[in-house]
């Protein structure tokens, strides 16, 4: 029985150490959410991914790119085969090359990846102050705090105190959750700054959580099919574990130890 | 098997390897299950057999004359060692270029030849491609090297027979056959372990991992702070310890390889810690102490971190070195039963 005890133990321990948000620094301040996927049996809102990937779309897309996501990806969040289409043919891409060799323009299909917003990293530091927009496909597993981070970040544009801000980058931005508080992104979302298509009233808050929900389906696609065969997986573990358990102590019976 | 599904998808090129993870990730049927499965299973795979070392220094089944079979047990977290640190930079991530760069560098402070050994293992002048692909082809070898060894370990074990909790020598009265006995138990004992796994790989499967690692890896931009995965945290601490290089990496090499010694370093003859009541409480201590150096490892090696780590460090060889010979000498263990079965016979049944 002891051995029970200290394995339930021990996976609660591993189980749950990670949960704790970690401030890397001291200064970095994280707010945490309840998100729609936390949990045993989380599963993402459709209806939310949907309001973020239009935030993505209408805002951070202008800077950021999203490369491990095609447009047929969308259909996962709710969007049927024929909208995937229609969003796609929206964004142009530069195909090389046609029989005279000459890169040419065409509409983008569902296969295509979300085209980068700049042609190449040079680039996209000189259209910014120097600083790069790191892709956005992974960076609710890339950070500390996962969809946590995103939310805090984007909401965490504060008035520094006089003092910090003497000692501010020119060109930087002062964020309670950046590490090191200074980020070369401004403040992006503001009230009302879209429409939801849903007619979800759009207050910076509502994007900001809406968006960070939509980048963790894009950085953990198969969170909901991992987390359902987790169930199974680990109910067939169990019936097994206790079966064997019995069996164990029936033929250990005879034996005195 | 998960690695050699995953290698079936896996491009081993600095510029296609991390897309080709997100490719499994993302788009390879169940890749992202064989990719957590892989990637945890490192981990447990440490997580039991360091229980299984600890349990080993317990009833000191390193003692005659098990001391092949312990040797054999060293050279395979060793090579386990190896295998995982390889196994970590594939992904070609922040953490997997930062982790090899350091760990590479460690060869350099080897004097005379250590450039050239490095050399050697980057296939270059840094950890760059032809790194990869050797490490790719390694990470590929060293599981059947270490399956080798393992056949190699239960047939040394199965020459003195398996130690018990005890430490004395087993009559044949003392014992049952493998099965069903030892199958039953062990299925039991697999049941537990897969519970705790199975958590891990369908709910937490990126808790092991460090968050930098799904940031492409960029040999122009160092992070903050470069960790090793947890099973590495230890060594990485005795390692940082020291200020001087060559010193910290002969310390580094040293706490693995002082193992291979320690059936001559444990002066007494009783085995089982149960009948050591100073070795006993020396044993927790050391374990305390390994568990110290592993949070250590974690932490940026300055402040109260750094000086953890020195003691921390003087105690792991101050403990195989001095107070093992020592305590062997100086401590009166308690008598020890004449057979497996007395004690059990002697209390009242269950």
């Amino acid at each position: 029985m002891r051995i029970v005890l200290f394995a339930a133990f021990a996976t609660l321990l591993i189980g749950f150490a990670p949960v704790e948000v970690k401030a890397a620094d001291g200064n970095v301040e994280l707010t945490n959410q309840e998100w729609s996927f936390d949990g045993v049996f989380g599963r993402f809102d459709r209806q939310q991914l949907q309001r973020g990937f239009q935030v993505y779309r209408e805002v951070c897309s202008s800077c950021h790119g999203l490369d491990y996501i095609a447009f047929r990806n969308l259909e996962a969040i709710g969007y049927s085969e024929d909208q995937t289409k229609v969003l796609a043919s929206e964004y142009i891409i530069e195909e090389c090359c046609d029989d005279q060799g000459d890169i040419f323009d065409r509409p983008a299909i569902p296969a295509d990846y979300m085209p980068n917003p700049y042609p190449n990293d040079q680039f996209a530091r000189a259209s910014n102050n120097g600083a790069l927009p790191p892709d956005l496909s992974l960076m609710s597993k890339a950070r500390h705090g996962g969809p946590d981070y995103v939310y805090s970040l984007i909401n965490g544009y504060e008035e520094p105190s006089a003092e910090v801000e003497a000692e501010m980058m020119d060109g930087m931005y002062y964020n309670v959750a950046f590490e090191g508080n200074q980020i070369a992104m401004a403040q992006q979302l503001f009230d009302d700054l879209l429409e939801y298509s849903d007619g979800t009233p759009a207050t910076a808050e509502q994007m900001a959580t809406d968006v960070a929900a939509f980048l963790h389906w894009a950085a953990e696609p198969k969170l909901e099919i991992r987390k359902q065969t987790g169930v199974r997986v680990l109910l067939f573990t169990f019936v097994f574990t206790v079966l064997a358990y019995f069996l164990k102590r029936r033929i250990w019976a005879d034996i005195e130890h | 098997m998960t690695g050699i599904l995953l290698a079936m998808s896996y491009t081993p090129h600095v510029d296609y390897a991390f897309q080709s993870v997100e490719r499994i990730m993302r788009d390879v049927n169940s890749g992202w299950l064989l990719r957590y499965m892989h990637a945890n299973g490192a981990s447990f795979f440490f997580i039991v057999v360091y229980i299984h070392i600890f349990r080993g220094l317990f009833y000191g089944s390193y003692k005659s004359p098990r001391e092949v079979l312990w040797w054999l047990g060293v050279i395979i977290m060793i090579l386990m060692m190896a295998t995982a640190f390889m196994g970590y930079v594939l992904p070609w991530g922040q953490m997997s270029f930062w982790g090899a760069t350091v760990i590479t560098n460690l060869f350099s402070a080897i004097p005379v030849i250590g450039d050239y050994i490095v050399t050697l293992l980057w296939g270059g002048f840094s950890v760059d491609n032809p790194t990869l692909n050797r490490f790719f082809a390694l990470h590929y070898l060293l599981p059947f090297v270490l399956v080798g060894v393992v056949v190699l370990h239960i047939w040394a074990l199965h020459i003195p027979g398996s130690n018990n909790p005890l430490g004395i020598n087993a009559t044949a009265k003392d014992k049952i056959p493998f099965h069903p006995y030892y199958t039953a138990k062990d299925a039991f004992g697999l049941g537990v372990f897969l519970l705790a796994y199975f958590t891990v790989v369908f709910w937490f499967p990126n808790a092991m991992g460090h968050t930098d690692n799904y940031i492409p890896a960029n040999p122009l931009s160092t992070p903050a702070h470069i960790v090793p995965e947890w099973y590495f945290l230890p060594f990485y601490a005795i390692l940082r310890s020291i200020d001087d290089k060559l010193t910290g990496v002969i310390l580094m090499f040293g706490s693995l390889l002082i193992l291979f010694v320690i059936p001559w370093l444990d002066t007494s003859r009783v085995r089982s810690a149960t009948f050591r009541p100073i070795f006993k409480v020396l044993f927790w201590v050391f374990l305390a102490d390994c568990v110290m150096l592993t949070w250590c490892g974690a932490q940026l090696a300055e402040g109260l971190p750094l000086l953890l780590s020195r003691i921390g460090t003087f105690w792991y060889f101050f403990h195989f070195l001095v107070l093992m010979p020592v305590v062997g000498w100086i401590e009166t263990p308690r008598p020890l039963p004449t057979s497996i079965s007395t004690p059990v016979v002697a209390k009242p049944a269950e």
